[in-house]
């Protein structure tokens, strides 16, 4: 039982088929409490999908799910008391007021007369709604949208919120702010998991997995994530870098290389001990550097078809 | 299922909001008034089953002031109108295919010699062996009312061409119309258009409020919420039932102020079979809604069951007069039952122990349907 203090989440060989299509394919992760953890991953890459299989939306082909302590399979409703859950589209009410729409979501959750009216007063304060709880839901701009979701999915006050690519509608400002809002959460104690395909929302989760078709690549801090990675950095410099770029790629021990700004990003793999000297023997006579890993990087390393050549 | 843990306070909830979207959707709230008042208008004054002033055209090769008479006799009767008059039953063919014409009183050179010798004509009503029609109608009858309109024409008596008093003959029977002693369509089609008004309303109200959460988003995240399906199905519907009974109050109440349709029966046990009707239909659209994936699906599959509800449940056609095959079809529409009853009652004033196997009927579609939807409805949360 040690571990059902520890973790909020527990998934072991998670799997869910859509018919042929297998959208999760033997996951097994631990989410410890308290923090942020990202699900990073191209679309269509099974996060989404991951999320409701966790919110109980969506049943398991095969696999366990542990939430809180408790297995999620038979204690749906219960743990439903738990959950938070905020979706990537918009999903209250375009033409109910903010504040109507608090309303109906506290009466969801059992709360009647002065404590319903408390919380409600607290969440329009606190997500800076107070002026906008007479205004319709469908009139408001992305960010108040966006508040207004994560005010009704954390109305309860949950343990564990899910947030599927919260962010994908809003400006970075806007972004920023949310993710300062996420922080106070965490460190009310709410464990967060946020699903994302943006390196810069990835990077601020305390933890993180990587995800592709179904597939978990890696997962740990990001900074573990950069250090384990599997390949050095070498920004080159010069002219004519597409043509390098298609040149290099020939070589199976260059992961990748993408052109970001007047460089050449090369991801060369670590069995080469002395990626420089390779590198200049390819391209001689161009300005070439060793750089730090970014998530990017990481995350460029252990997707698509290159990594397992 | 509603079971224990079922909470009115979250049904409540669900209602509320419900009639607040619904009070802020004028389209949705103009329909529940518009469409009994349009459709009530449209089918009162449109529908009549009661073909008079059917145009005709007339080829008389007689030209006698007898044959003059007879068209005279005819005109007055209101079953036709004479629009044209051909010279040869050629032109007249030629009319009718082009729909100038439904009918042609071709009336022979002989008319007169026929019309000396026809019993209806002279004063000793035998016949002879001489004794042949005066005349002979050409009918499109691919439109029975029409047909049957001048069919009716066949025996007409004659009795005004010999201009002579129109002698009273003894009928084999005596009818006596109960109920409708004027014969106008209107108060027929009034408690039948209950039935389908509400089939269309009730269905697609339902259908679509559900699609709509599923389509816009909203019920993916009512799923992790400890609302239960059946609260939210339960609290969606019931603001249609005040929308149901609030068209029949429409439509009975211009049926009664406009058309002047009585309502013989109780108001009582007509509002308890319109609340078994209204229970069956709004679980049929639970039913579609657990089937369609977008409000246009769920849409198509009400006008799927509207169809057979207007043509098969007795609305247009009498239900008698289907075949075996059709008839049960239409038991299995709950707009079947529930024109028979709202007839029964508006028309004739039956109380429910006459209609109890129509009331069962609904009530029977309306246990079922739930228990279909809630099924189904499981089923889609995964």
């Amino acid at each position: 039982m040690s571990n059902a203090g520890k973790f909020a989440i527990e998934a072991q060989g998670l799997t869910k088929a859509f018919g042929e299509h297998i959208a999760v394919n033997e996951l097994n992760f631990r989410i410890p409490k308290g923090c942020i953890y990202g699900f990073l991953g191209p679309n269509g890459c099974g996060k989404s999908t991951t999320i409701r299989l966790m919110t109980g939306l969506l049943t398991p082909t095969s696999g366990e799910i542990t939430i809180l302590g408790q297995t999620l399979a038979g204690h749906e409703e219960a743990i439903k008391q738990k959950l938070g859950y905020m979706t990537q589209k918009f999903s209250l009410y375009d033409s109910l007021t903010v504040l109507e729409n608090l309303r109906f979501v506290a009466a969801i959750y059992g709360f009647t007369g002065t404590r319903r009216t408390q919380r409600i007063d607290e969440l329009l304060h606190l997500y800076d709604l107070k002026n906008q709880a007479k205004q319709y839901a469908g009139s408001m701009s992305g960010g108040q949208k966006q508040r207004l979701a994560l005010a009704c999915a954390t109305l309860h006050s949950p343990e564990l919120l899910f947030l599927d690519e919260p962010t994908s509608a809003v400006d970075p400002e806007n972004r920023r702010e949310f993710w300062e809002r996420l922080f106070d959460l965490c460190d009310a104690g709410t464990t967060i998991l946020v699903s994302t395909h943006y390196m810069d929302e990835a990077e601020r989760c305390h933890a993180l997995a990587i995800l592709e078709d179904g597939h978990l690549r890696a997962d740990g801090s990001p900074a573990e994530l950069m250090n384990a990675m599997p390949a050095n950095v070498v920004e080159i410099g010069g002219e004519q870098l597409r043509q390098l770029k298609q040149a290099l790629l020939q070589q199976s021990e260059v992961l990748s290389a993408a052109q970001i700004g007047a460089h050449l990003r090369v991801l060369v793999k670590k069995t080469q001990t002395d990626p420089l000297r390779f590198l200049a023997l390819l391209c001689a006579g161009r300005p070439m550097q060793l750089a730090r890993p970014s998530l990017e990087d990481v995350f460029v390393t252990c997707t698509g078809t290159r990594h397992d050549e | 299922m509603l079971n224990a843990g079922a909470s009115w306070g979250r049904i409540f909830a669900v209602i509320m909001k419900e009639i607040k979207q619904l009070s802020r959707d004028r389209m949705t709230f103009g329909m529940i008034i518009m469409i009994p008042l349009v459709q009530l208008m449209l089918f009162g004054y449109a529908i009549n089953t009661d073909a008079r002033h059917i145009p005709v055209g007339l080829v008389d090769l007689s030209q006698t002031s007898e044959s003059r008479a007879l068209v005279q006799a005819v005109t007055a009767t209101q079953s036709v109108d004479f629009h044209a008059v051909y010279t040869s039953l050629h032109d007249a063919e030629a009319a009718m295919t082009r729909g100038d014409v439904r009918a042609t009183l071709y009336l022979p050179p002989d008319f007169s010699a026929r019309l000396i010798q026809h019993p209806r004509y002279g004063t000793n009503p035998t016949a002879s062996a001489l004794t042949q029609p005066v005349g002979q109608w050409i009918v499109d009858g691919s439109d029975t009312v029409i047909a049957a309109a001048i069919k009716a024409l066949r025996t007409m008596p004659l009795d005004e061409v010999a201009n002579r008093t129109v002698s009273q003959t003894i009928p084999t029977f005596e009818v006596v119309q109960y109920f409708n002693p004027e014969q106008r369509t209107v108060v027929n089609i009034v408690p039948g258009l209950l039935a389908v008004i509400l089939t269309m309303t009730m269905i697609l109200f339902t259908a679509t409020a559900i699609v709509r959460e599923q389509e816009q988003g909203n019920m993916e995240f009512l799923i992790t919420t400890p609302i239960r399906p059946m609260e939210l199905m339960i609290g969606k519907i019931a603001p249609y039932v005040v929308v149901g009974m609030l068209q029949i109050m429409i439509i009975l109440g211009v049926g009664y102020g406009v058309f002047s349709v009585p309502i013989a029966g109780s108001l009582m046990v007509l509002g308890i079979a319109s609340l078994l009707f209204i229970f069956a239909s709004l679980t049929l659209g639970l039913v579609i809604s657990t089937i369609a994936k977008t409000q246009l699906q769920a849409m198509q599959i009400t006008v799927f069951i509207l169809l057979p509800s207007i043509l098969l449940s007795g609305f247009m056609f009498p239900y008698d007069a289907m075949p075996q095959g059709a008839q049960w079809i239409a038991e299995g529409l709950p707009a079947t039952h529930f024109i028979r009853m709202a007839r029964a009652i508006v028309l004739r004033d039956a109380d429910l122990l006459d209609l109890q196997a129509d009331a069962l009927w609904l009530g029977l579609f309306t246990v079922l349907g739930v228990i279909i939807a809630a099924r189904r409805f499981h089923k889609t949360l995964g």
